[in-house]
Order: C-alpha cells, then structure tokens, then sequence
C-alpha cells in the first residue's frame, strides 16, 4: 500500500468477511465516538452493578456506563433506579461520593433537588425575592419541575445483577440475551442473594474491544498464561464449548477440567514445568460447587459493557468503562454467595490471586492489550487476523477457534454500518 | 493516641529495616525480600477503598511465605510483563504500639515510581505500609504487611511486590 493510500485514512472494511480485523476500528476517535452512542446509549443493556453493592433504602453506587456517569440508588420501595449524574440546570456531575445513604439528590450549585427517581423536587427562589412589596426575579411562569428531571435510565434485575439503558426502547433484557446465553447467566446469578467482597480497579491503556476479544479468544490462554498450564489448570484438550447468541455478539466459553493424561501436544508450550508444585496448594484448593452443574470455567461476554467469571471457585463481574478510544477502566467486582461458608469465602478470595492486575492469569492481558493497541496506532492502515477455526462464525465443541471474535465483528459491522 | 514506648535502639533498627525493604524491592532482590517475612507472613497489597470499607478483596493476598515463593515464581518465570524499574520513597516509620514479647505495629507511607524501558519515570502507586513487625536477635521479619494504596486505579497491571 502506498503512502497515499494511508493518509488521509477513510474506515472502509476491505475484507470479505471478518477473519481480518482493520485496526482502524481501534484507533479511529470518531468510530469511537460512533460505538458509545451505537452500543452504549441505544440499543443495549449495560451493566450498572450489583443488587448487593446498595443493600439499604437510599443506598447508592456511582458508576458509568460508556463515558457517561450514572448512579444506581435503592429507593424506599426497595426498586432500584439508576439516573444520569448530570443536573438538569447547569449540567454539573454533581454526584462526587462513590458510594453512600441519601434521601434525595442536591446539586450543590444551585441546591437544585431530586428524589431518588430522579424526578426534580425544588429550585431555590423558583419565585423570585420579595422586595418593597414585590417580586423580583425568579422562574419564568411557565417553568414546571416535572420538565427539568434528571435523565432516567430503564433498569433491568436479574439474579441479584443490575442493567440500564438510556435507550427506553431496548429490547427486554432476557430477549437482549437470548436464550443459551440467559441460561449461563442464570446459572451463576440462581437467585442466591450475593455477597460483596470488594474491587479490582485497573486503567489499561487499549481499545475496550480489546477486552471483549481477550474473553472471546481461547486461543491464548494455554499460550499466554503460563501459569495456567504449569499448574495444570488449563489444558487445550479440556471438554469445551464456543456458544453464542444468535446475532454472535453476546459469548460463553464453557469449559471442564478433565482428568486426562499428559499429553505434551496438548499445550504445545511449557511442557519442561509439568513437575512444577505449588509450594502452597492452596492457591487451587478447588472446592466443586452444586450450582456448576459441570462446567469448572464460564466466561461470558456480554456486549458493550461486561464480562462475568466463574473461574472454578472464583466469580466476579468484570465491567468495561472506555475512556476514549486508547484507554479503558476495567473495573472487577468479585462477590460470594449468602450461603458460603467462611472456609468458601477463604476460598474465593484465594483464587482471587489469579486474576485482576496482579493475577497470576489476568496481569499479562491487561500488558498484551497495552501492546496491541500500540501496534495498531503505528500503522493505522493495516488489520490483524484472526482464522483459527477458519473464517466462519460457528459455534463449536473445542478451544481451537477465533470463531467467537469473527463473530463479535460480524454484529459490529452491521450496527456500525461498515 | 496513647504514646507507645519506644526505645531509641528499636525505632533505629526500624528505620533502617523499612529502608532496606525498600532497597530490597528496588533491587528486585527477591531471595532477601522473601527473607523478610517469619514462615506465617501475610502479604497484602490492597485498595484503600477495600480497606476503609471493610471488604476482604485484595489485589494481591497471599497469607502464607509459600504463597510469597509462588508469587516470586509466577512474576520470574510464568507472567508475561513489560519489564521496568521500581523506586521506593518510604517515610520515617511511625509506632502505633508495640508488645513486651517484641512485637512492634507500626505503618509507613510509600511513593512507587516506575520507569519503563522508555526512560520516564512515573508515579505508579502510593500508599501506606500497615505492618506488623518482630524484633528478634537476627533483627525485623515481618508478621504481617499490608500495602494500602490510594491508587483508584492501577497503572494497567501490578507485578511485583511493593
């Protein structure tokens, strides 16, 4: 390709179909800013938090979907809203705790108040001072409060998880799933109430489908993460399924630690570390827990904003927050179960160890998509690939395939219209 | 807050036991960093958000000094990471209390920079040391050491101990 081919760099997909990936879709600004209002904003439910994050009336959780910031508050009924953190005056974010108790919202600039629902309940001199008798300045007659609350988000509970869309016209949650994948959801969110155990925050500086594609990619992790195989938690030969919804961009990887032989074409790396012990086992004290129902690992993908695990005795929600198109938070908020025994709480924040940014499996994808990205920004105008599996979009009965961010790019080709 | 007594001797030996940790991390030397801690160490690098909150969660929580081995094994053969530097900036220590059977719990607070192959130092986690500590005839170990960072946000990923 010639120099004047490059620059300037119009976004065209120049492939058939979606084995080839131009890495214009993660380092162009205004493609970017088409995602947040195509996936974020309209359309989709995104992920807000967690029933058990705001367990009294009045409690709430600043949080974000895309670069909007949002707050999920519990009402006095007990239903939970979640409204936009921009006042309706003067546009401030005036929300600035991250969490705590309130009977009602106030914007501190003007005092401007609303209830839980967001609805505006007051403006400080609404009618004006009286003065000699009169009164001057206030609200113009017309002004009514029920025009001026702040921006509400329909909300979606499931399983003890909470969603929100700023688009009141989305589809139902359960149909924005689809059936298998509301199966695999339902199978970790069973209707036990949740127990918080806390957060993992980490700011990786690449493109936020990098993460989507990290999760939806079962190619590296026998590769990549050493520490899996060394430890015999992964095995490229492991029971193991691709399933995804039918428009392809909603995922699971499902797989079971098998009890096979040692079979050193199965990794393919490391196999020098197969007599590699643990000095303390505890790290894998794996406990298998009724509500599996086999499976050992499930990674769910849900488009735009989350990822949840179940790692063996591990689960967490994993929520993605862009910031521009470079950089993302990606927030993990792992959590138990009421009927968890303190020896299973132990448990879970053990395994804990092998995730988030210092995890023995999950520091080095934040480090190969920092890498990424900056391969993509030195030359804008190629693409990678990705033909393991080959280049359709099928669902399969194996760990040996791309198929699941073929199919990824196929949904955001047709929603990006390119 | 009760003034603990301290005798000139010990708050010496633990400014200089805080400032060879700091040495000790900075110089990657893991074998003296694992040296430390007595055998029932608790490590933990942890959210102050976590913390003040009363959630168990940690970045990293290892509770065992083979847990400290696996650690060290993990970041030497097993994660793959951008190589870089650490730098330690570590206050004078303060007592908080300490025990006639020569337990001391005292904290520090810490600056880590990290300079990456391309040379620019920055600021990369901030915190303070909430430790526990036991003076013994062959010096400090460590009982216990939290690291509560300030951080919202971890700088991409965290590999070595702090």
């Amino acid at each position: 390709m010639s120099q004047e081919n490059r620059i300037p760099m119009t976004p065209i997909w120049n492939h058939e179909d979606t084995s080839r990936i131009p890495f214009w879709a993660y380092t162009n600004e205004d493609i970017h800013k088409q995602e947040l209002e195509k996936f974020f904003y309209k359309n989709h439910w995104c992920y807000v938090g967690l029933e058990a994050e705001i367990p009294q009336p009045g409690d709430f959780k600043l949080t974000v979907i895309g670069e909007r910031s949002v707050i999920m508050v519990r009402h006095e009924d007990n239903s939970i809203y979640v409204v936009e953190n921009v006042c309706a005056h003067r546009g401030m974010r005036f929300c600035r705790e991250k969490h705590g108790n309130t009977k009602s919202f106030t914007c501190p600039y003007h005092q401007w108040n609303y209830d839980l629902e967001g609805n505006l309940q007051g403006v400080p001199f609404r009618r004006g001072v009286k003065q000699d008798g009169k009164v001057k300045g206030g609200m113009s007659k017309d002004f009514k409060t029920s025009d001026h609350g702040l921006t509400k988000l329909l909300v979606a509970e499931r399983g003890g998880v909470v969603f929100a869309s700023f688009d009141h016209d989305v589809e139902s949650f359960e149909s924005f799933l689809g059936p298998t994948m509301l199966s695999y959801f339902d199978r970790m969110f069973n209707g036990r109430k949740l127990t918080l155990l806390g957060y993992n925050k980490q700011r990786i500086p690449g493109n936020w489908k990098l993460m989507q594609e990290n999760i939806k990619d079962p190619y590296h992790p026998g590769l990549l993460h050493t520490w899996f195989v060394t430890f015999g938690l992964w095995r490229a030969d492991n029971r193991s399924e691709l399933k995804m919804d039918e428009h392809f961009r909603h995922a699971a990887m499902i797989s079971t630690r098998g009890s096979g032989g040692k079979d050193s074409q199965t990794t393919n790396v490391s196999s020098f570390k197969e007599s590699m012990q643990l000095n303390d086992p505890s790290f894998l004290d794996v406990e298998v827990e009724p509500w599996w129902d086999g499976p050992t690992a499930v990674m769910m993908t849900l488009f735009p904003s989350v990822i949840l695990q179940q790692q063996v005795n591990s689960v967490s929600t994993r929520h993605i927050q862009p910031n521009g198109h470079g950089s993302f938070d990606f927030v993990w908020t792992h959590f138990g179960y009421e009927d968890d025994t303190p020896e299973m709480t132990e448990r879970r924040l053990r395994q804990a160890n092998l995730f988030g940014p210092a995890g023995f499996v999950s520091a080095d994808d934040g480090e190969v998509i920092e890498f990424s990205q900056q391969g993509f920004e030195q030359k804008p105008f190629h693409r990678s690939l990705a033909e393991l599996g080959g280049k359709d979009i099928e669902e399969t009965d194996h760990m040996v395939s791309e198929t699941l961010i073929r199919g990824m790019y196929a949904y955001w080709r047709k929603v990006m219209g390119v | 807050m009760k003034t603990p007594l301290i005798t000139t001797e010990n708050y010496l030996k633990l400014t200089q036991f805080y400032q060879t940790y700091a040495a000790v991390v900075d110089q990657a030397n893991w074998t003296a960093w694992l040296d430390m801690f007595v055998e029932d160490c608790v490590y933990k690098v942890q959210a102050r958000e976590n913390y003040d909150r009363n959630l168990p969660m940690a970045a990293l929580s290892l509770t065992s000094k083979g847990m400290l081995k696996d650690r060290i094994y993990g970041i030497t053969e097993t994660i793959f990471h951008d190589p870089y530097h650490q730098l330690h900036m570590v206050s004078s220590p303060l007592i908080l209390s300490e025990s006639d059977q020569g337990v001391i719990e005292s904290q520090a607070n810490y600056t880590v920079f990290r300079t990456k192959n391309d040379g620019i130092a920055e600021i990369y986690n901030v915190g303070r040391y909430l430790d526990r500590l036991r003076i013994t005839d062959d010096g400090i170990q460590i009982e216990s050491r939290l690291c509560i960072f300030d951080n919202e946000m971890i700088l991409n990923s965290l590999i070595y101990p702090i």
